[in-house]
């Protein structure tokens, strides 16, 4: 034994390293070189802009109207049925001055103000939602879209505080067992992530409109706002319309016809 | 050496215990993976077997941005056929059995995926 540690401790470091950028070199495996993989839009896919939303209120009058609808985007999304205080909503209805909580005034238009009125997630062309989020879970779509990765989210919710407009739900429990049908084509949720409506992304992929505008005809509009030819920029033309809390400088896409 | 005696036969009964793992694999049967059930009406993949065996996660990452992300929910595999890039629709819609399919494998490598506390394996494979 003639070695030395010193010179032991040399030779074996030299050969780790050695190792170590063999590694480095070929950490990819053979196969992976091999495919060339390229992502590319769906040809069906409705494009604009920016996305808006125009709901003629006036021809929400029933019960049945307003579940179509919900009924819809639930089936769709795999909204769960919480039961107690701890419930999860895409889109709901409220009343007027719950909607509508800047222009109440006293000698308001009774009808108007016993009506009541859908309220969902504004997809607000300067979100906060998304400027508080810390994971970017929460993030702007090109078209206007505020979309939501859950694989990102974190549960911190900081976007229910920041959202203005409570238009986001947080799972307090597994929402799995409050699905009634599972629709197998659109995930559920977990645990401690925070959802919302999602203006049906998936569905304007394939070239459909929006689970909910599907179940209204002719009373939800769905189209581009950036577009003056388009049905919703010609329905705004045409009648007065409200969006909520236009004071806080959010600029909802969802737009009211009164 | 003081006690070399035992020092030496020491490391000699150490040394084969501490590498047994090697020599005793050596000479035990082959490692044979586990059988899986497979797809009975496709043949090939979206991609080459090798290749979705190894790469098959970070295949699914890309898959996840590119479709939340960029919009992009097409992917053109390296053959040119196209596919949509959705675990629900697309990958579980051959490998229908989860249980025989996802989860023979991860249980032999002790790898336990949270992709189904949100993602939904068909029906009757849960
Ligand atoms: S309505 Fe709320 S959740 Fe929706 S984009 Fe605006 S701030 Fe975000
Ligand atoms: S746009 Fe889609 S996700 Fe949003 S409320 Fe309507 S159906 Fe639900």
């Amino acid at each position: 034994m003639k070695r030395s540690r010193r010179q032991f401790l040399k030779v074996a470091s030299l050969s780790v390293a050695g190792l170590g950028a063999q590694l480095a070199a070929g950490g990819m495996t053979q196969a992976a070189a091999a495919v060339k993989p390229s992502y590319k839009k769906n040809a069906l896919a409705l494009k604009a802009k920016r996305w808006a939303m125009v709901i003629d209120t006036r021809e929400f009058a029933s019960k049945e109207d307003f579940d179509a609808c919900i009924n819809a985007c639930d089936t769709a999304h795999n909204i769960p049925q919480m039961p107690g205080n701890t419930e999860i909503k895409w889109i709901w209805k409220d009343a007027y001055d719950h909607t509508f909580t800047e222009t109440t005034n006293k000698y308001q238009s009774k009808e108007v103000e016993d009506r009541e009125y859908f309220m969902l997630c504004n997809h607000c062309e300067n979100p906060p939602c998304v400027r508080v989020c810390p994971t970017q879970a929460t993030y702007k779509l090109e078209n206007g879209i505020v979309a939501m990765d859950y694989h990102r989210c974190i549960g911190c919710r900081f976007c229910m505080a920041g959202c203005p407009f409570g238009a986001r739900s947080f799972n307090f429990t597994d929402p799995r067992p409050y699905i009634k049908d599972i629709n197998p084509k659109f995930p559920t949720r977990m645990i401690g992530v925070v959802e919302k409506c999602n203006f049906c992304v998936e569905r304007l992929d394939e070239g459909k409109l929006p689970a909910c505008v599907e179940a209204a005809p002719g009373k939800i509009h769905f189209g581009d706002l950036s577009d003056p030819e388009s049905d919703v920029r010609k329905l705004l033309d045409e009648n007065y319309t409200l969006r909520r809390k236009p004071a806080l400088g959010t600029e909802p896409g969802v737009f009211y016809i009164i | 050496m003081y006690n070399s005696k035992y020092v030496i036969s020491g490391l000699v009964i150490f040394l084969a215990v501490f590498s047994y793992p090697f020599w005793g694999n050596l000479a035990s049967k082959d490692y044979t993976g586990p059988k899986l059930s497979l797809p009975t009406d496709q043949k090939q993949c979206i991609e080459p077997v090798e290749f979705m065996r190894a790469e098959h996660m970070t295949l699914l990452n890309q898959w996840r941005d590119s479709a939340l992300r960029d919009e992009k929910r097409v992917y053109v595999a390296s053959n040119g056929a196209t596919w949509e890039t959705s675990l629900q629709k697309t990958c579980m819609s051959c490998h229908t059995n989860k249980a025989e399919f996802c989860d023979t494998c991860h249980l032999e490598n002790a790898v336990e995926p949270y992709c189904w506390t949100c993602h939904v394996p068909p029906k009757g494979n849960e």
